[in-house]
């Protein structure tokens, strides 16, 4: 297939760590985190999964250039056209 | 009910947006019939074993792990993780190479390949049949499960309509979203959304996990509050290690080596090697994930049983406030976080032989999840147990269509029709199998529990199935006659053995017995197994005696499809740390070190 599942997945966790962590500084301190010992997880929790998606959407956006570059030198046309733009 | 907010919608919104943007985004490139229901045979060893261990990991198995744990303790990942591990080896590295190099489409196709096309319609036939059997059972569950985590409470609240349409809301809104990707994304589409599922689930348990257990005092204080019960069916469990390990023989090698739900990912790899390494790949987490799965399940039953409390307190302007809390009596009643087990049609809790109430283990993860995760986290955490509920049918799906539009469709019906005929047939296919799977999902309503439902299915289409693709693929000797007579006999053996038998206390009908009761066992598992090893051992003898009895296949017919006449693959430029066998032999390794320190 010619789509890296790292981009879109990348993508999804990115945007859910930006949720988490947003809506974490939002509720710094309040009750809902009694039963986590006081601690802010959904901030924790949310930069851990911000991190991973910009990691990932990082090492996807390499893969689909590779896969881009694979599909063009399959096709004799547009690898010339590629060759002749470099 | 759940306080289920925006920010916990969100997350459920944002990935039923993206398993639908997947599939709208591979759908340019479903271009030929191999592209939609073989991913084009162009998948990276990576994403096919992930794919492979997501397909395994669906809703009841989640639930049943933490089930498990609440019930059985650490040492249920014996059998989750450790016992799976050695057919998943097997099938990496002995199967997947006769699979994959026979250029099979699916299990039936390799079948028609090693012996005859009768062989294969006939193993097609009883594989519909299950598929959309276990896929009824799992949109029944999940159907179940949002009802019991109140999800849809709220809106139904709001918009003023019956809650008794809960259930059906869920099963045609779940079934819609899977149907969804699969039409637009082909096999590729499951299994990128398995992926998904996989990192999902990783996600949302391991914060609970670790919230958790900070709440009860961490390791030490975990193995302290479990309870002397929960202990004590720990030993009673290790005395049934014969009966456990006999149990994952059969059905769980079935599982792992003839099960196409699963084996479908790893025959999407782009080489033969990708093809091999994806069910090693698959058990690496599997060592380690039924851990994750199972604490959550050992922390909901070592937490405190909540009571029902009154609290009194004096104001400031000296008034006398009384706060009541009730408890349900099924919460009261039960251990822990793990509610009591009441009749649905009565609500009275159900009681064991020595008068204690039932448990209903089941409701241990999910009543953890609700429990600890915080508005945020909690929506994260529902979303990671809906997608392994969606990734599980899914997976049913697209194991359908190919199975039915290949080795039925194709050869009965349009044998010369184009690859675009049949991506179409095959989209109309998954349109039939979603209304099929929703009418199995009222039928599997009948079934108390729905992993014997799954272990029944299993023990009558895959028990027997072992037994042949077994000798098909190391007794060069196993006829196309042999290995259709022995099909009919295993099958029809497991049939005739639930026609007969009946669980204690189960009414005849869906749970056996419907031709006559001769034996009464103590429980649906037994019944089961017994069925398991009634069918393997009925195809293996009859599928021997025939072979026997008729003419042999000639060997350079057999090329490819018998181990003992296949080639063995080419090592030679690749590094001995590169090779299946160097990481086959790591697994076994790190199992053997788990099993330690599990024991």
């Amino acid at each position: 297939m010619n789509l890296d599942l790292r981009m879109p997945m990348g993508l999804m966790f990115t945007f859910t760590g930006a949720l988490l962590t947003a809506f974490g500084l939002a509720s710094r301190g309040t009750a809902i985190y009694a039963l986590c010992q006081g601690i802010d997880v959904n901030l924790c929790w949310g930069l851990v999964l911000l991190v991973f998606g910009l990691v990932m959407m990082v090492v996807g956006s390499k893969g689909q250039k590779k896969i881009e570059m694979g599909r063009q030198m399959a096709n004799p046309s547009k690898a010339r056209q590629l060759r002749q733009g470099r | 009910m759940p306080n289920l907010t925006h920010v916990d919608w969100l997350i459920i919104l944002l990935y039923c947006g993206f398993v639908l943007g997947i599939g709208y985004a591979l759908r340019p490139y479903m271009k030929t019939s191999k592209d939609f229901f073989q991913a084009g045979r162009a998948l990276p060893a990576w994403l096919c074993g992930l794919a492979f261990i997501g397909v395994s990991l669906g809703g009841p198995e989640v639930i049943g792990m933490g089930a498990a744990g609440a019930q059985f303790g650490l040492h249920s990942a014996r059998f989750f993780a450790i016992g799976a591990v050695p057919a998943m080896i097997f099938a990496g590295l002995f199967m997947m190479p006769l699979y994959y190099g026979s250029k099979a489409r699916t299990v039936p196709d390799f079948l028609r390949l090693r012996f005859d096309g009768k062989t294969r319609t006939l193993n097609a036939c009883t594989f519909l049949a299950m598929t959309v059997f276990s896929a009824g059972i799992r949109l029944y569950a999940m159907a179940r499960l949002i009802q019991a985590l109140h999800i849809f409470d709220r809106l139904f609240l709001s918009a003023g309509w019956p809650r008794e349409g809960i259930f059906t809301f869920s099963i045609l809104l779940s079934a819609a979203i899977v149907m969804a990707y699969v039409l637009l994304g082909g096999l590729a589409g499951a299994m990128y959304n398995q992926v998904l599922q996989f990192f999902l689930l990783i996600a949302g348990f391991l914060p609970l996990v670790l919230i958790g257990l900070s709440n009860i005092g961490g390791w030490s204080g975990l193995m302290a509050s479990l309870p002397l019960s929960g202990i004590g069916a720990v030993h009673a469990g290790s005395s049934n290690l014969g009966f456990g390990l006999c149990l994952g023989l059969v059905l769980g090698a079935g599982y792992w080596c003839t099960d196409f739900r699963v084996l479908q990912t790893a025959m999407a790899a782009n080489n033969i090697e990708s093809a091999r390494r994806a069910p090693l790949i698959a058990a690496v987490p599997r060592l380690f994930l039924p851990f994750l799965l199972i604490l959550p399940g050992m922390i909901a039953i070592g937490l405190p049983t909540p009571h029902s409390t009154t609290t009194v307190t004096t104001t400031a302007a000296g008034a006398i406030v009384h706060e009541t809390t009730i408890v349900p009596p099924q919460d009261a009643q039960g251990n822990g976080l793990v509610p009591a087990q009441a009749d649905p049609r009565t609500g009275k809790l159900l009681l064991n032989a020595a008068g204690q109430p039932l448990l209903d283990y089941g409701m241990a993860t999910p009543n953890l999840i609700l429990h600890f995760l915080p508005t945020g986290l909690l929506g994260l955490g529902i979303t990671a147990l809906l997608a392994c509920f969606m990734s599980g049918i899914a997976a049913g799906v697209t194991a359908f269509i190919a199975v039915f539009t290949g080795d039925l469709y194709k050869p009965w019906i349009r044998p010369d029709a184009s690859g675009q005929h049949f991506i179409a047939v095959g989209r109309w296919a998954a349109v039939g199998f979603i209304l099929l799977t929703i009418a199995a999902a009222y039928a599997a309503s009948g079934f108390s529990n729905i992993l014997d439902a799954l272990l029944l299915a299993f023990s009558i289409v895959n028990a027997p199935l072992f037994a042949t693709v077994l000798l098909g693929m190391f007794w060069k000797r196993a006829t196309g006659h042999g290995a259709f007579a022995g099909l009919l006999a295993g099958t029809a053996a497991a049939l005739l053995h639930h026609g007969l038998t009946l669980p204690q206390a189960a009414q005849p009908g869906l749970h056996g017995g419907w031709i006559a009761v001769l034996h009464l066992y103590p429980n649906a598992l037994a019944q089961n197994f017994w069925t398991a090893i009634l069918a393997f051992s009925a195809n293996l003898v009859v599928a021997i005696l025939v072979s026997l009895c008729t003419s042999a296949t000639p060997d350079v017919d057999l090329v490819g499809l018998v181990h003992s006449l296949t080639s063995r693959p080419v090592r030679a430029g690749i590094a001995w740390w590169k090779r299946s066998e160097t990481l086959a032999a790591a697994i076994l390794l790190i199992a053997v070190a788990l099993t330690l320190f599990v024991y």
